[in-house]
């Protein structure tokens, strides 16, 4: 027997007063044994709408034969020029859609729009993340036949988007080299959900005076299964390691 | 995080769970958090309150049930406790450990009337 509340400790679902009461728990909590109600067992994901919806994007678009990214950082890592360059340098090789987020304006799409990337933005108001249907409804302004890769820029947030699949295949985290090496750590969710981690900016770590070995070390800690790749968007030093990363998954 | 809209979240599927056995009432929700999932037990409590106003589930008490982290190491072939998301095996170090539990957030059972 449980000490605290008298009911019996062990594995599965024990059925008190009317109410199943599964055990590993302490028992801190205060609740009422005897509400005289009936209990129904649900054991649902509080995520499981935004989890359908992502599998139901995922199946679509792996029948539309598209690699899809989900990109995520922080404010100002350099997603929306990472996407640019990412588009402009893949041409030729594969096609490429983009999905923007933000809270408001439509600065980033503008800026993808004016190097001739096909762009649909989502403005999100307060919501500080990405969620399967909003990318649903946003794919379904973009003629996906013609594309073989669609990139979805997440709001810039590392907290909240960690939560919430969209259908992606990859989800692509930025580290520039202005952030601090610590990124990783302060927000673990985020950089473990990765499969994918890219440095960014790598043409200013000696301004920033960025410590390599520690941001690496600190990423493989946290971001363990994840790939990593280092590079420039700028001067497009290391993207060549990149892009042949996602000529080689489109092709998987 | 994004407590709030969680909350409504739970609610809804409580509810909707409650209408569909033939129910007027929700009297309770029981909920596991666990201990890496991000959401914060009393920004969820806080939300609850808030939620329920003008539902069937108006009144109903919360259970927070906390599921502690648990990670897997694939060389030693066994379970290890961890604190956070750096899921290093403590008996042989392999940095490659696999969290298997402590990012739940998950509607467990409701009781209805």
């Amino acid at each position: 027997m449980c000490k605290e509340c008298g009911c019996g400790l062990g594995g599965g679902d024990v059925k008190i007063g009317g109410h199943s009461h599964d055990h590993g728990h302490d028992h801190h909590h205060e609740h009422e044994h005897s509400r005289g109600g009936k209990t129904l067992s649900l054991n649902l994901s509080l995520l499981e709408k935004n989890a359908r919806l992502a599998e139901r994007n995922r199946g679509f678009f792996r029948a539309k034969n598209l690699l899809v990214l989900n990109v995520v950082s922080s404010p100002g890592s350099g997603k929306t020029t990472f996407i640019r360059e990412t588009a402009a340098k893949l041409a030729g090789r594969l096609r490429v859609g983009v999905i923007v987020g933000d809270l408001a304006t439509d600065n980033d799409a503008a800026r993808l729009r004016t190097a001739g990337i096909p762009v649909v933005q989502i403005t999100t108001g307060t919501v500080c993340h990405l969620d399967a249907e909003m990318v649903s409804k946003a794919a379904a302004q973009l003629d996906l036949d013609k594309f073989d890769v669609l990139v979805i820029e997440n709001v810039g947030n590392l907290v909240c988007p960690a939560d919430y699949d969209l259908g992606e295949d990859l989800r692509v985290v930025l580290l520039s080299v202005t952030e601090g090496e610590d990124k990783p750590l302060k927000y673990p969710p985020m950089f473990h959900s990765a499969h994918v981690a890219v440095v960014t900016k790598s043409d200013m770590a000696v301004a920033a005076g960025f410590n390599r070995e520690l941001a690496l070390r600190n990423l493989e800690r946290i971001s363990h299964h994840a790939r990593i790749f280092e590079l420039s968007a700028k001067t497009g030093d290391g993207m060549k390691a990149w892009l042949d990363f996602l000529v080689q998954q489109r092709a998987a | 995080m994004h407590e709030v809209s969680i909350m409504e979240d739970a609610v809804r599927m409580a509810v909707e769970a409650a209408k569909s056995a033939g129910a007027s009432r929700v009297l309770a929700l029981r909920l596991r958090v666990g201990a890496l999932s991000g959401a914060a037990p009393e920004a969820l409590r806080f939300a609850f309150d808030v939620v329920c106003r003008d539902t069937i589930a108006e009144g109903a008490s919360l259970e927070m049930v906390s599921v502690p982290a648990a990670g897997w190491c694939p060389v030693c072939r066994a379970e290890f406790e961890c604190a956070d998301f750096i899921n290093e095996c403590p008996r042989c170090h392999n940095p490659n450990g696999e969290l298997r539990r402590g990012r739940e957030l998950e509607i467990a059972s409701v009781e209805i009337n």
